[in-house]
């Protein structure tokens, strides 16, 4: 019985459990709880995905509605890898969590953390998992003012700021998004997404549908970060509470590109995107832009969470450059970029999550000689750091690879030269703390004193994820290549 | 506010007037205009009304600070539990047809639960937005 009800328990149960959060009161016990829930999300993903992989798409009716006039839900091979990367992600990052965010957060909200993390959690997977273009707006702010509300949880003040920052900047992109959905309602009469798909090719001319997909860009680029909207990313990422960074790093700016790829590819079409609307001259030279602004000024960062949060916006400069060739290569390649980068960051985070544990700061100047003082963690950074970079066995290799071959198919060398360029510019930066952690003598006076195993573990086993999936990438690549041959099935 | 008589006499008189409207406009939601969120505020704009004239603290201890916590919780787990009901009888989630023998019962049944879930969260929300306020 349960399994017919899948995809739908994929986003009630950490709806309800928010709630029950709420309830719970007590902050190991909130954990406890979020934590099982989550686990029960992945492994509802992971059932999912096998039954897509088996069966093909999996549609479910809300409320017995059935589809075009009520809420669909609609599994496919691409947004089922992406709920199994966002309850992955949240899956291994929150049994580290615990420590973490009795140390950041004031007591009395703990438990109020848990509940947002939920929540933000369930929006994420809704947005993912939904057929319904006017639902993906409703889990959109689900998921957003849960995040929002996770960031200034932080016992910073500037986390306030930060906050509220991406408060302003989420909402004009929601605002915008929600505009666009309207103006495809006002010309197809419909919400669902699979329905859209097929009503807009008859309208391709209209100027309100080339109005909507000029909101949906702008609305659904600021929420993903991209280039030059990105600016309120580099200050939620560094003041949010450690694993609420992580957890966000991995999960948030990925679903927006899928949420991307979803109104590109099945509802408006590659056909129109890029044969009248030429999206590829928008989207490549902002990815190109942002691949090489934010690597430079990623480089000039003191902070190491500041750091890696613009090295994040570089990264989806990749996955966009990817979006923005169209081709069963390049879609590939973002895609698969979506689950490596997830596994990078937050390994790269959630490091960071155990010298803020210790150290009670992610400055450089803090971090001297930290190498000595904290060797697994570190060690752990530096290995994270290296498949950020791309070195062949890592995760990052494997994306860029597919990247470099998409450029090369169209024989646009100097791209290539480009993407290995701003590797460079990744060891650079990756460098930087390097040096500070071995390079450095450590303040005299210090001792050896690593991060408590329950933050350690997580980390590590992400880092070594990410050198599993470097080796093996027989489920990665092959769920990413059908779901990019599904993507461009579906357009027209 | 304590020695404005005619407002202590004419929030006592409109008070239960208030409560009463809001949960007729509450339960008559399903054959008239109305329905759980616009109850919800119109409650909570009763006790923000005994708030305002009579003083926070007297409100508090009517209505504790803790208790609005478990209601606002509450009233969505009752939301969405009457959506998982109907997956235990046999539907799909949010068919509330299967609630009843009658499917029309059921619907009106499902709708009735759902809308109560949402007053008792949008009540105890504003009446907590007002607390955040005046602490």
């Amino acid at each position: 019985m349960i399994a017919a009800h899948l995809p739908v328990l994929q986003v009630v149960l950490p709806l309800m459990a928010a709630p029950a959060c709420v309830l719970l009161r007590r902050p190991r016990l909130a954990w406890g709880f979020a934590t099982l829930v989550s686990w029960a999300c992945f492994g509802i993903a992971a059932l999912l995905l096998g039954q897509v992989l088996e069966n093909g798409d999996i549609s479910y009716a809300l409320g017995g509605w059935a589809a075009p006039w009520g809420i669909e839900y609609r599994v496919d091979t691409v947004n089922a890898f992406v709920l199994l990367i966002v309850s992955a992600i949240s899956s291994v990052v929150l049994p580290g969590a615990r420590a973490s965010i009795e140390r950041e957060v004031e007591g009395d909200r703990v438990d109020l953390l848990y509940t947002c993390w939920l929540l933000c959690l369930a929006g994420l997977l809704g947005i993912a998992i939904t057929g319904d273009a006017f639902n993906v707006f409703v889990f959109l702010e689900i998921s957003s003012i849960s995040s929002y509300a996770l960031i200034a949880l932080s016992g910073e003040r500037r986390a306030l700021v930060a906050s509220f920052r991406y408060l302003v900047m989420g909402t004009i992109g929601a605002t915008f998004i929600v505009i666009a959905i309207g103006l495809i309602y006002m010309v197809t009469g419909t919400l669902n997404m699979a329905d859209m798909g097929a009503r807009l090719p008859a309208v391709w001319e209209s100027r309100t549908v080339a109005a909507a997909f000029a909101f949906l860009t702008v609305g659904v680029g600021l929420k993903m970060a991209l280039f030059p909207l990105h600016l309120w990313l580099p200050s939620a990422y560094a003041s949010a509470p450690s694993p609420v960074t992580a957890f966000l790093a991995g999960t948030s700016t990925k679903v927006s590109v899928y949420l991307l790829l979803r109104f590109v590819f099945t509802i408006f079409g590659a056909g129109y995107a890029f044969g009248i609307q030429a999206l590829e001259y928008v989207l490549m030279p902002l990815a190109l832009l942002g691949i090489l602004s934010a690597s430079v000024v990623a480089i000039f960062q003191l902070d190491v969470k500041r750091l890696l949060a613009w090295s994040s916006i570089a990264q989806i400069g990749y996955m966009v450059l990817g979006i923005s060739l169209a081709s069963l290569t390049s879609l590939t390649a973002s895609i698969l970029h979506l689950f490596n980068h997830a596994l990078i960051k937050t390994g790269l985070f959630m490091a960071m999550a155990c010298v803020f544990y210790r150290i009670g700061s992610t400055r450089l100047e803090d971090m001297e000689g930290l190498g000595h003082r904290m060797p697994w963690t570190m060690a752990a950074f530096v290995a994270g750091g290296l498949s950020l970079i791309g070195v062949p066995s890592s995760v990052g290799f494997v994306s860029k690879w597919y990247l470099v071959l998409a450029v090369l198919e169209r024989g646009w060398w100097p791209l290539a030269v480009f993407i290995l360029f701003t590797s460079l510019l990744a060891v650079v930066y990756v460098w930087r703390v390097v040096e500070a952690a071995y390079l450095r003598p450590a303040p005299a006076g210090t001792g050896r004193s690593e991060a408590p195993l329950s933050i350690l573990l997580p980390t590590w086993s992400l880092i070594i994820a990410n050198f599993y999936f470097g080796l093996d990438t027989s489920l990665t690549v092959g769920v990413a290549s059908r779901a990019a041959a599904s993507l461009l099935g579906a357009g027209p | 506010m304590r020695h404005h008589t005619v407002l202590h006499v004419v929030a006592k008189i409109l008070l239960p007037l208030i409560l009463l409207f809001a949960l007729y406009v509450q339960f008559h939601g399903d054959f008239g205009p109305g329905g759980g969120f616009q109850a919800g505020v119109i409650f909570a704009v009763g006790l923000i009304l005994y708030g305002l004239i009579y003083g926070v603290d007297n409100l508090q201890t009517a209505i504790p600070p803790g208790a609005l916590r478990v209601f606002m919780a509450s009233g969505v787990l009752l939301y969405a539990g009457v959506g998982v009901l109907g997956i235990f009888m046999g539907g799909q989630y949010l068919d509330y047809g299967v609630l009843a023998h009658d499917p029309l019962h059921g619907q009106h049944w499902g709708i009735f639960f759902v809308e109560l879930g949402v007053g008792i969260t949008v009540a105890s929300v504003m009446t907590s937005l007002f607390y955040a306020f005046t602490s």
